[in-house]
This record gives C-alpha cells, sequence and structure tokens, in this order.
C-alpha cells in the first residue's frame, strides 16, 4: 500500500474514532434518536391498526407495516448529528486545526458518517428487536434483516452527507437543527402512512409518488411484508445510493470551499 | 536580524480584500528569519489575524506573494502546511475529547509512524505540565490549560515554524508568563521561528526579537523593540501639582525642557529634550518657582508611545474605537524595514 493511501486511511479510521467517541459523549444527542422514533411507532400501531383492514391493505400488523418508519426517523435524527457536530468544528475553529494538518476532504467526510452510520446500527438493531419483541414479522427472514441492515447505512450515509452539506454551506448548528422540521415533512409526505394506491387524496398521492422517501420506506417493508420483492428493493437501494452520491459530491464542494486553504 | 538573510517567512505586497469590506491587509512586506520570535502586534481588527491566515495557507491572498518555509503559500500550500504549526485565535479543542485523546488525533492526522504517536503525545503532555489532566475532557480545562494543549498539538510535527495568534488573550498572568517560558524556549534551544501576533505590548516587548506594528493592514513601524522606541526618542516627564491652579507656571517651567506631550487631567507632560539626566534639573527648577508637586513621573517609551506617534492613537482599546477618517490618509509607512531593522 503506497505512504498516502495508508496516511487517507490512518485518517478516515482516526476521524471516524473521534465521531464515534463524540456520539457516545452526546447522550442527550443519542437518546431521541432511539427513543422518538420507537415512541412514534407505539402512538402509530395503538392508533392505527384499524387501517389494515382497508380492502388491499398489505398485512393484517399495522405493526409490521410501521416498522420501516423508524428507520427512517432515524436517518433524519443522522442529518442533525453530523450536521450539528460538523457545525460546531466549524464554529470553533476545529475544522481549521484539521484544515492545518495534511488531511484529505474524503477522510474528513467518512469520518465525520462514521459516528452515524454507529448511531444506524445501534437504531436497526434496537428497532428490530423492538419489532420481534412486539410481534412484527420479517418476511425475508434474516437475510431480509441484513439486507435493512445495509439499506439503513446507505440511507443513514445519504442524509448525514445531506446534513454536513448544510453544515459547511451555513457552518452554523442552528441552520442544520433548521433543516430537520423540513425533512420530517417530507417524511410525512410520503407512503408512511397508508400504501400510495390506498392514499384517496389525489395531491398527496401525487407528492408521495414523486417522494423519494416513499421508496426507501417501501424497500424495508417490502422485506418485513411481503418477502423479496426485486422492484422495490431496486428503487430503494438505488434511490438510497443516488441520494448518497449527490449529497457526497454536495458536501465534498462545499468542504472545497469551505476549506479555503492554497 | 537583516532582510538579507535568507527568511522562514516572507510576505511581499500581501493584500487580501472580502466582499463589501475594507482591505483586511493591505499590502504588507514581512522578513522574519530563521529561529526569530516576530512579534505582530497591533488592535483588534487591525489585520493580524487575516495575515495569519493566508500565511498558514488557510486563506487565499488577493494579491501580493508570501513564502513561507521557502514554499509559496498559495502554489504550495501542503508544503508550507507541513512545514508549520500553528495555535489560533480561539484554542480550537473539542470539548468532548480528552487531552490525550487529542494528541492522539494530531499526531495521526501528521502521518506520525504508529510506533511514535504515543510517545510524542507524552512527551509533548509532559513538557507543557498536562500530563496528571491528560484523560480529563478538554470541557473541563482552564483557560490556560487549554492553551498549552493547543501550543502542544501545533507542536507534534515538529514544525520549523509556529504561528501563534494571540496566544495569551484571556490568561491569568501566570499562564501567560508560562506560555511566553515555552515560547521563548522553543525559539532559543529549538531554533523554531515563532510568527506571534498579539494585542499585548508587554507580550511583544518582552517575547519578540523584532515586532511589526499593524494598523488598518497596513504595518505602521517595524524593529526591535529597542529600536522602535528610540524612534519616538526620548523619555518624558509628567508633573502633577499639589495645587491644580498651579497648572499655568508648571507648564511654564516644563517646556524650557522639553515639548507638550499627552498627560493625565491633571498633571502636564513633556518630552525630555536631554532624557533622563533632564530630571535633576527638572526638580530644581520646580523647586526654584515654589511648585509644590504632588505626583512626578519619567516615562520611559513603551510600544504604546510608538504606535501612538505612528497613528495617533493609542493601542490600548484602538480597536474598540470607530476607525478615524485620517487613517485612510494617514502617509503609507515606507520606513518600517530597512530603516529600523
Amino acid at each position: 500500500m503506497s505512504p498516502r493511501r495508508r496516511l487517507l486511511g490512518t485518517q478516515v479510521r482516526t476521524l471516524a474514532r473521534r465521531s464515534v467517541v463524540r456520539t457516545l459523549r452526546q447522550p442527550a444527542q443519542l437518546v431521541p434518536a432511539f427513543i422518538f422514533p420507537l415512541f412514534l411507532l407505539a402512538v402509530n400501531t395503538g392508533g392505527l391498526q384499524r387501517a389494515t383492514r382497508i380492502p388491499g391493505f398489505p398485512t393484517h400488523s399495522y405493526l409490521t407495516f410501521a416498522l420501516a418508519i423508524p428507520f427512517m426517523q432515524g436517518a433524519l435524527f443522522s442529518v442533525m448529528n453530523a450536521g450539528t457536530d460538523l457545525a460546531r468544528d466549524i464554529e470553533s475553529g476545529f475544522l481549521n486545526r484539521l484544515a492545518l494538518t495534511p488531511l484529505r476532504g474524503p477522510a474528513l467526510l467518512a469520518g465525520l458518517l462514521a459516528g452515524a452510520i454507529v448511531t444506524a446500527l445501534a437504531q436497526a438493531t434496537t428497532y428490530i428487536l423492538v419489532g420481534l419483541v412486539a410481534g412484527a414479522s420479517f418476511a425475508a427472514g434474516a437475510a431480509g434483516v441484513a439486507v435493512i441492515f445495509a439499506l439503513a447505512i446507505l440511507i443513514t450515509l445519504g442524509f448525514g452527507a445531506i446534513g454536513l452539506f448544510a453544515a459547511l454551506r451555513t457552518g452554523s448548528g442552528e441552520a442544520v437543527q433548521g433543516l430537520f422540521p423540513v425533512l420530517f415533512v417530507t417524511l410525512f409526505l410520503s407512503s408512511m402512512s397508508l400504501p400510495r394506491n390506498l392514499i384517496h387524496t389525489v395531491w398527496f398521492r401525487e407528492v408521495a409518488t414523486y417522494n423519494p422517501v416513499s421508496y426507501l420506506i417501501e424497500a424495508i417493508r417490502s422485506l418485513l411484508i411481503t418477502g423479496w420483492n426485486a422492484q422495490a428493493l431496486e428503487l430503494g437501494f438505488g434511490l438510497a445510493a443516488a441520494i448518497a452520491l449527490a449529497a457526497m459530491v454536495a458536501a465534498s464542494v462545499a468542504l472545497r470551499n469551505r476549506l479555503e486553504r492554497t | 536580524m537583516t532582510p538579507s538573510r535568507p527568511a522562514s517567512i516572507e510576505a511581499s505586497a500581501l493584500v487580501r480584500e472580502f466582499k463589501k469590506g475594507p482591505r483586511a491587509v493591505d499590502g504588507i512586506d514581512l522578513h522574519v528569519a530563521p529561529g526569530e520570535i516576530y512579534g505582530f502586534l497591533g488592535p483588534n481588527g487591525a489585520g493580524k489575524s487575516t495575515t495569519t491566515l493566508m500565511l498558514t495557507t488557510l486563506l487565499p491572498p488577493t494579491a501580493g506573494s508570501a513564502r513561507v518555509a521557502g514554499y509559496d503559500v498559495v502554489r504550495e500550500g501542503p508544503a508550507v502546511r507541513a512545514a508549520i504549526g500553528a495555535a489560533l485565535q480561539e484554542a480550537a479543542l473539542d470539548p468532548l475529547l480528552t487531552g490525550r485523546e487529542h494528541m492522539r488525533l494530531q499526531t495521526a492526522l501528521h502521518g506520525l509512524p504508529r510506533a511514535e504517536r504515543a510517545a510524542r503525545g507524552e512527551e509533548l503532555l509532559e513538557r507543557i505540565g498536562l500530563r496528571e489532566a491528560a484523560d480529563r475532557k478538554v470541557g473541563g480545562y482552564s483557560g490556560g490549560m487549554k492553551r498549552r494543549l493547543d501550543l502542544a498539538l501545533a507542536l507534534v510535527h515538529r514544525p520549523r515554524i509556529l504561528f501563534l495568534d494571540e496566544p495569551t488573550t484571556g490568561l491569568d498572568i501566570q499562564s501567560r508568563a508560562a506560555l511566553w517560558q515555552e515560547v521563548s524556549r522553543l525559539a532559543a534551544d529549538d531554533g523554531v521561528t515563532v510568527f506571534l501576533t498579539t494585542q499585548y505590548l508587554e507580550e511583544a516587548d518582552v517575547l519578540a526579537d523584532r515586532v511589526g506594528i499593524i494598523d488598518h493592514g497596513r504595518i505602521v513601524a517595524e524593529g526591535t523593540p529597542a529600536q522602535l522606541k528610540s524612534q519616538i526618542g526620548r523619555p518624558s516627564v509628567e508633573v502633577v501639582p499639589l495645587d491644580a491652579g498651579q497648572r499655568g507656571p508648571l507648564a511654564a517651567v516644563l517646556a524650557r525642557f522639553g515639548e507638550p506631550t499627552g498627560a493625565s487631567p491633571n498633571g502636564v507632560a513633556v518630552r525630555l529634550r536631554g532624557g533622563e539626566r533632564d530630571l535633576a534639573e527638572v526638580v530644581r527648577a520646580l523647586d526654584a518657582e515654589h511648585i509644590a508637586v504632588e505626583h512626578i513621573q519619567l516615562h520611559a517609551p513603551s510600544l504604546d508611545d510608538v504606535f501612538l506617534a505612528k497613528t495617533g492613537r493609542s493601542l490600548e482599546g484602538a480597536g474598540d474605537q470607530p476607525q478615524p477618517e485620517e487613517a485612510a490618509n494617514r502617509e503609507p509607512i515606507a520606513a518600517h524595514s530597512g530603516a529600523t531593522a
């Protein structure tokens, strides 16, 4: 391995460790990312169980239907956590300290996202365990659970990179936190609560159809309800990868602009 | 130090303009020799930090050129960064990490061999007296501890040139003295060139081999502290009469010894034509005129006097004052380099 590549690996590992340590040392930031989605899951499951009686509803268990939602909500928290951490680094001048080292941009972004991915893995484990205990079904079995983990990581990468982009563009933790409600609205304007074909309000169905979040949820949902659905998985993984790629590119450009170093 | 020696830092007509703002740095020239401690003195907003950011490659200049450690700051940024260490204005530390974790991070990012990282970290923690506190989160450190850690982090890769941007701002006297000692040691024992910005006169006076005074983005004076003070020339004497009604006769007596200069509201001051030797004569003249004295003080010229002479303002609080109109018309101080150095 070339010394340059070895250094890049060291930098990614070092920043990833820092990101994980920071995440673990901020319980106030970490706990809501676990509790809030589970709370909403409980409320939705309790209140909307009768929706399963609607003709054409894909399952008799609203818990199984709704279990895909916490993964998206968890990913939204990664926007805030990764973005806020980076914004703090900008505000405190820590980013300048990093810029004075031979640190390369991709190493910084990858390192910063590592904390979000560790959190995403912990969240996914929690949601799946809660789902199992509460009686949700996993139609695709253990392999499907592994695919859910993979998709959760990809979604977190994309949303985390959106947080990094916002932090790099604005340099402000408040601005990153302001993004959270906006993104949360995109979650509600998706097929989160009902399958798209059962949404009767035309504009809502149209919005949900164009909303990529619908397909991310439906990919996870397919593994829980129907088993292996190639189309749903292709769409889910394809869109998640596209979001991740676009957000990473945008964050890389924003990083280059933010670090004016020569 | 003469400009003919090979420079650790050199800048020529360096300019930085910001959108919708004034020229933060307005054509400065610098020549800092290896092993020299160069004090960059000026009030808030004078352009010190902007200059530092340009020299450390964190901000591209709008015009002019600069070389640090022999490398061009625009075209050879990575080579410059490899040669320098910097502790910028705020102690940029992560409050959630410990001192030792900061060391690990910095040594790894600089690419020190794995076997060397821990030893280098421990060596620096020991040197700055933070070994005991190394496993505590930095969020609980005092200002002085943070500044010392900041300095140590700037040294992990053994830089030849060290940039310190207002390293003692906000520190108590003991912490300040400890940092001065360490900076002096780095220059004297390790031959590190230090570029130090400060708004503290005493810091520049005590620590710097040479001082550049910057105001409104321009260097208004440069030289050793002694040279700069000698430009002002002579000391002044200030006398406060016991009876305020005697200020008139007092001024007449003092006028025999030199030209008037700034004084406290109750006093009269003159710059002594004959230097300190005139003081005894002044006392005898006051006695002869039966002027009772409440207070008499000899002022040796300070760097503040230099600043006052060059800008018409005192350095103390100068950054908080509105920019005087005459600043724009002030003569560009051409004599800042060779004339005084």
